[in-house]
Order: structure tokens, then C-alpha cells, then sequence
């Protein structure tokens, strides 16, 4: 099928409305949009970080999701207590697939679940006495931990415990810092929310802590990675390109970071933001205070790293912006080899995404690099900045769609037939049942990383063993298969 | 001049709200600049400086609008009578959800809103009358309300009502910055009740700070939904209610109370007469009982 009009867009997405009732559709209509390059502010076609319409069905978080399990939980030297009942951090635990070295139980906690477990007396009594005393037992079995964070589940604040007051104190006492978060499921309408409180808790917790200390020894060429979660050893595959540019890597966010990381970054030169969804804020609050400047990249795909690695060489000398060319130069070789292997298998494909705070737009270049195109792309939780930046990375007439829900995201690839989707596991085995071809891109599908040169040869592999699996070829059980002369027109139109 | 946080709680009932905003009237008439903050579901602590029934609530909008992060300050934030700022927590109505997160989330509210920015010289929290849940401390926890006045009379349940407040104080102090200003004598008139309140602030660690006088001109005013201070300049109780905003601005007695037992408690009362010395034989002792013994 050709790539859609305008007018087949638009048609479509009012197909696809028809059903709902009169308030849903006024409601849904306003989330689903035909892309239009020339819109400077997305505003005025896409409605975004608002409330999902009961009823349907949405894959979206909650504020604790966006504190414990995106932003804190990665920081491998410290324990993340689950504050509440049992069961947000133990369905919570090991979730992502934050990438860490360390020995997990000694020295970094990241696979392993802390929780306060709330029984009803807690409830009634308070459970400010059981927190301290859990944060003394942690002292006492764990004494490589290095703080410790508190992340509030719902009963939290409802019963109005001072956590705060509780750190405090036990801060004090044990010498380490200890982070209150009130990241309550209830508070905001997805986990976005849970991002920029968690970002809140680390300037008003810990940013601060080295001020006024010179003991480190600051680098002209120090930079932090911002909002890389190491999934499948991302974070990793980048550090490799900044440091092979003559940069030093202070600190990762969050993915297989620690709490002295964070500590230091307002003393380097540049952060920069991979995922400027959960992290901008910080990233904002440090310029502001500490002037440190920030700035957006991608490292998915040959095209964006080598644009994003410029820039971020744009901001140092000549010798980083020499050894820039150097690096892409390096690698060239490397990566056209994989363009050349994988672009005629993949040429002309259509994908569509739905995902969380950056990859619905930041692999829209990488799949151009394997000659595919992003016909429909969506976030779950994203605001109007994001859609801004959206806007210009995908095509005209494309798909926009925020908050999708389960029956307009499957309704949707029923009439646009992509040859791949790229979402979450809650989509993946629907449209897998429905023969079309699916890579999970928050986890990577247990593989990766993605990022960087090295992410992306990864990368291309997957998605051609993904859409040129010779399963989708046996997806018609043998007793239903076509009378003869009618199974040439199956294979052809597949 | 630093912003001053002050609590207000007392027993229910025992005239919180009227007095905190007739004394706030009488800041403002002082040229202060203040702020209320309402604490209460029942959003009463802000009529007679708006002369409204009642003001729309920060939950109540939240609730309309889907969430607390769609609103404005401007929409919760009213201007009354001395440019007294006015605002409302709000709440469920009684019997469901749940009343204290209503006042943590407008609370937070108003910070991330930057309402404690403004150029204020006093906020005032007035609080429900019993502290049930913690959302009820949350005026008192740090970096919020360092002043707490207690507003009680010479009734047995009012001290005993103050009394509890002061030890809930204690574990705040010991935490915080928080501290005991004073007992505030609302006038039922009841025998001796000026040297009953100071005998009791005594024990307390603490002072009476003014004894305000019971006078109808409050509740006449109060049915105009005004202060007594805008409804009757020149009344003298308008005069007890400035002496009281005065001394406010001067105090500088702020202690860890010293919250006595309920034994002490029931020895004052009875030194004082408002209780009667207990004989052990007619306790539990119904009244045909005690007739045919």
C-alpha cells in the first residue's frame, strides 16, 4: 500500500472515532492528529499530558512508576525503598532493564526489592516508627549502600506520614543521604509526573551536597549523559563515543549510576540529554543555578550520531570538534557494512511506534539509515514539547496519535498495514497474533543496546530478523488455507 | 520583615475561625499583609473577610477541573476586605474520602504556585478543629507554620482539647522548628476564666496572650458575613481584637510545651471549681442507684 493523503489520514482517523460516544470522541479527537511539517507549535493539532477517559484501554504509569522504577531505581548505590504495601515495588522489581556492574546485595541493590510492606496497623498507627526503623536495618545489613531513597506508594499520602521529617533525622544519623520522593500512584495523570518529581527530590536533596567542595578535580572537557537508563547497555555504547571524542563522562543518568554521579554533575561543562522527557528539568535547574548549559542528541543511527556528535563538539574546541570527525570517520566503514547488508532486506518498510519519553522520535532516523519509513508514532505520556520535536521528524501526513488507546492503536494498523510495529510488551502478542511483525522498544526485546554505532548494528539485525521471519509466511493454520488458485493472491498481497 | 507562618487550632466549635479573622482584620488594619489559608472541609475560615457563604475550595475546583495541576493560583486565590489574601483547602463532604490529603495536596498547591512568594507578612492556617490524621499536622511540619496559638475557654473539654494540642506540638518541636505562641482565651464566661487560662498557659510552658471578652456585637457582625473590625470600627470589641493582632506582631515567646497529665489537669480544674472534687463511691453509680443507697 502507498503511503496515505492527507485526506486518507484524516478520514481514517475519523473512521476510527465513529465509534466512540459523543463525549469520547470530542475527548479522543483531540489526541489524534495528521502530521503537518509546516505546524511550528504542536499545540494546535495534538492535545497531550491530560487525564485517559475511563473505559479504554490505556498502557500508561503512575507517578511511582516514573519516580522508583524510571528515574531513581537505576542508581545502583543506593536502596529504593517501596514505601506502602508490598506489592508496587515487589510487581515493580527488576522491571527495566537497567544494565549495571556491581555485586548486586553488597556494594549496588538495583535487581532487588526494599519495601516498608504496610500492614493494616501501619495504616492506622502511622508507619513514620516503621520507616526508621527499616532505614536503621538497612544500616545494619547493607553498610556499602550510599543514601538511600524513600518512594512513597499511595497510602503514603493519604495518611499523611512525614517522611521528610523521618530522613531527616536517620540522615543525620547514619551520615548518608537520605531522599524523601512523594511520588504517589495517585498524583498526576501518567508516570510523567513521577519523572518530575523525582527530579524535584534530586534538586532539593542532592544536587546540592558538593557545593562549596573542590576536592574534585574538574575537567574542561567534562559532560554528563542525562537521561540514558543503560537499557540493554545503552548508556554504555554511547560513553564509548564521547570518550573516544576526548570527553569525559562525570556521570550517568540514571542507568548504572550512582549517587556521587549525580552529586558531581553540576560541576561539569555540558549535560547532555538523551531522554529530555524525565531528565529536562533537572537539566533545566542546573543551568539555572550553576550555569551548567544543556542540549538534546540522539545516538540512534549513523545519521543522528554523527549530527548529534558535531553539535556536542560544537561546544568544545578544535581538538574535540577534530576528533568528532575522527570518530564518525572511524566508524563509517563499520556501519555502511551494516547498511549494505540490511538496507536491501529492509528498503521501503513501514513502521509504526508507540512508545514512552524519547523513541517515538528518536529512532525515526535510525530506521531512515535502513532505508524504512515511520508512517505512525505516538507517545504514552509526553507534553506539547515533545510533540514539537516530533513534528519535524516525521513525515507529512503521517500519524500522530497521544495516549493511544488499545482499540484505536489496532484499528489503526488493520488499515495502515505497517511491516512493523515497535511498542510495548502489552501490545506486542495482540499484534503478533495479528501476523504482524513486532520489536518491543522499551526493553529492546531482551536484546540490545541500541545506541550508539554499536547499538545500531544490533539494531538493524533485529529488525530484519523481526519482519523477515519466515513465521509470518505460516500464520494460516494448513486446514484453513485457501481452495487452489486463490493462495497466489494471498502470498502476493502479504 | 521575614514572613510569619501561624497555626490556629482549638476544639471545634470553640470560635477558630471567627477569631482568626477578626485578629486578622486588625493585621491588616496594621497595614500587614496576610494571607489565610483554610484547613477545614467545611471551608468556613474565610466568610467574613469575603462576605461570601462560602468560597470556592482548591480540592473543590481540583475535582472539577480533573486535577490539581490544571488549576491557577489566580482561580483559588481571593482578595477580601484589608487586601487579605483568602484561600480554602476544601474537601469531601463528611463521612467520605479523605480530608486530610485534601489539605497536604492544596498545601503543596499553593508552595509549587508560589502563593508564599508574594510580598506577605503573615499566612495564617486555620485548622480543623481535631488533629485526626496527619494531612491535619501538615500546617505545622517544616518550613510551614512555626507559631501555633491555641484558641480555647474555661470549659473542661477546651483545656483538655488544648492540652492535647500541646502534645502533639511536642513531636513536631522535636522534629522542627515548630513552636507554642500562646493560648488564646475566646470568653465563655465562666468563673475566674482569665486566671484559670494564665494558670493553665503556665503549666503549658506558655502565656495567655489576650483574653478576648464574649460580646454579641461578633455574632451581629458575624450574620453580616463581616469581622467586627469592618462591621463596627468603633465597638470595643473591635479594640480587643487590634490589642490581640498587637500583640501578635510582638510576641517573641515561642516554647516547647510542657503538656501536663490528665490528673493535673482535673487538679486545676478543681482548684478553680469548674470541677468538683470526685468521690470514689459514686462512680459508675447510676442515678436510682445512688437513690437507693
Amino acid at each position: 500500500m502507498a503511503s496515505m493523503t492527507r485526506e486518507e489520514t484524516q478520514d481514517l482517523i475519523q473512521e476510527v472515532l465513529e465509534v466512540y460516544p459523543d463525549k469520547a470522541k470530542k475527548d479522543r479527537a483531540k489526541h489524534l492528529a495528521v502530521n503537518d511539517q509546516s505546524i511550528e507549535q504542536s499545540k494546535k493539532c495534538i492535545i497531550s499530558n491530560r487525564k485517559s477517559l475511563p473505559g479504554v484501554m490505556t498502557v500508561r504509569g503512575c507517578a511511582y512508576a516514573g519516580s522508583k522504577g524510571v528515574v531513581w531505581g537505576p542508581i545502583k548505590d543506593m536502596i529504593h525503598i517501596s514505601h506502602g504495601p508490598v506489592g508496587c515495588g515487589q510487581y515493580s522489581r527488576a522491571g527495566r532493564r537497567n544494565y549495571y556492574v556491581g555485586h548486586t546485595g553488597v556494594n549496588t541493590f538495583g535487581t532487588m526489592n526494599f519495601t516498608s510492606d504496610f500492614q493494616e496497623k501501619d495504616i492506622v498507627f502511622g508507619g513514620d516508627k516503621k520507616l526508621d526503623k527499616l532505614i536503621s536495618e538497612i544500616e545494619e545489613l547493607f553498610p556499602l549502600a550510599k543514601g538511600i531513597s524513600v518512594q512513597s506508594e499511595c497510602p503514603i499520602g493519604l495518611i499523611g506520614d512525614d517522611i521528610e521529617a523521618v530522613s531527616k533525622k536517620k540522615s543525620k544519623e547514619l551520615e548518608k543521604p537520605i531522599v524523601p520522593v512523594r511520588c504517589e500512584g495517585f498524583r498526576g495523570v501518567s508516570q510523567s509526573l513521577g519523572h518530575h518529581i523525582a527530579n524535584d527530590a534530586i534538586r532539593d536533596w542532592v544536587i546540592g551536597n558538593r557545593d562549596g567542595d573542590n576536592s574534585f578535580e574538574t575537567g574542561k572537557y567534562d559532560v554528563a549523559v542525562i537521561g540514558d537508563y543503560n537499557i540493554g547497555g545503552d548508556a554504555w555504547a554511547s560513553r564509548i563515543l564521547l570518550e573516544e571524542m576526548g570527553l569525559r563522562v562525570v556521570a550517568q543518568w540514571s542507568g548504572d549510576g550512582t549517587l556521587s554521579e549525580m552529586e558531581l554533575t553540576p560541576k561539569v561543562k555540558l549535560n547532555l540529554i538523551h531522554c529530555y522527557r524525565s531528565m529536562n528539568y533537572i537539566s533545566r535547574f542546573m543551568e539555572e543555578k550553576y550555569g551548567v548549559p544543556w542540549m538534546e542528541y540522539n545516538f540512534f543511527g549513523p545519521t543522528k550520531i554523527a549530527e548529534s556528535l558535531r553539535k556536542i563538539a560544537a561546544f568544545f574546541d578544535e581538538t574535540i570538534q577534530a576528533n568528532a570527525e575522527k570518530v564518525i570517520e572511524k566508524y563509517t566503514a563499520e556501519y555502511e557494512a551494516i547498511i549494505a547488508k540490511y538496507r536491501p532486506r529492509l528498503e521501503g518498510k513501514k513502521v509504526m511506534l508507540y512508545v514512552g519519553g524519547l523513541r517515538p522520535r528518536h529512532v525515526i532516523g535510525a530506521y531512515e539509515d535502513l532505508g524504512m519509513e515511520v508512517v505512525g508514532t505516538g507517545y504514552e505520556f509526553a507534553h506539547n514539547d515533545d510533540y514539537d520535536r516530533t513534528i519535524k521528524e516525521m513525515g507529512d501526513s503521517t500519524l500522530l496519535y497521544d495516549d493511544v488507546t488499545g482499540y484505536e492503536f489496532e484499528e489503526f494498523v488493520k488499515k495502515v498495514k505497517p511491516d512493523l510495529i515497535g511498542s510495548g510488551i502489552k501490545e506486542k502478542y495482540i499484534f503478533q497474533k495479528m501476523g504482524v511483525p513486532f520489536r518491543q522498544m522499551h526493553s529492546w526485546d531482551y536484546s540490545g543496546p541500541y545506541h550508539g554505532y554499536d547499538g545500531f548494528a544490533i539494531f538493524a539485525r533485529d529488525m530484519d530478523m523481526t519482519i523477515n521471519n519466515p513465521c509470518w509466511k505460516s500464520m494460516q493454520a494448513p486446514w484453513q488455507k485457501p481452495a487452489e488458485g486463490e493462495a497466489e493472491a494471498v502470498a502476493a498481497s502479504a | 520583615m521575614a514572613l510569619r507562618q501561624c497555626a490556629i487550632y482549638g476544639k471545634g466549635g470553640i470560635g477558630k475561625s471567627t477569631t482568626t479573622q477578626n485578629l486578622v482584620a486588625g493585621l491588616a488594619e496594621l497595614g500587614k499583609k496576610v494571607m489565610i489559608v483554610g484547613c477545614d472541609p467545611k471551608a468556613d475560615s474565610t466568610r467574613l473577610i469575603l462576605h461570601s457563604k462560602a468560597q470556592n475550595t482548591i480540592m473543590e475546583m481540583a475535582a472539577e477541573a480533573g486535577s490539581v495541576e490544571d488549576l491557577e493560583l489566580e482561580d483559588v486565590l481571593k482578595v477580601g476586605y484589608g487586601d487579605i489574601k483568602c484561600v480554602e483547602s476544601g474537601g469531601p463532604e463528611p463521612g467520605v474520602g479523605c480530608a486530610g490529603r485534601g489539605v497536604i495536596t492544596a498545601i503543596n498547591f499553593l508552595e509549587e504556585e508560589g502563593a508564599y512568594e508574594a510580598d506577605l507578612d503573615f499566612v495564617f492556617y486555620d485548622v480543623l478543629g481535631d488533629v485526626v490524621c496527619g494531612g491535619f499536622a501538615m500546617p505545622i511540619r517544616e518550613n510551614k507554620a512555626q507559631e501555633i496559638y491555641i484558641v480555647c475557654s474555661g470549659e473542661m473539654m477546651a483545656m483538655y482539647a488544648a492540652n492535647n494540642i500541646a502534645k502533639g506540638i511536642v513531636k513536631y518541636a522535636s522534629s522542627g522548628g515548630v513552636r507554642l505562641a500562646g493560648l488564646i482565651c475566646n470568653s465563655r464566661n465562666t468563673a475566674r476564666e482569665d486566671e484559670l487560662i494564665m494558670e493553665l498557659a503556665r503549666q503549658l510552658g506558655t502565656q495567655m496572650i489576650h483574653f478576648v471578652p464574649r460580646d454579641n456585637v461578633v455574632q451581629r457582625a458575624e450574620i453580616r458575613r463581616m469581622t467586627v473590625i469592618e462591621y463596627e470600627p468603633k465597638a470595643k470589641q473591635a479594640d480587643e481584637y487590634r490589642q490581640l493582632a498587637q500583640k501578635i506582631i510582638d510576641n517573641k515567646m515561642f516554647v516547647v510545651p510542657t503538656p501536663i497529665s490528665m490528673d493535673q489537669l482535673e487538679d486545676l480544674l478543681m482548684e478553680f471549681g469548674v470541677l468538683e472534687e470526685v468521690d470514689e463511691s459514686i462512680v459508675g453509680k447510676a442515678a436510682a442507684e445512688e437513690a437507693t443507697a
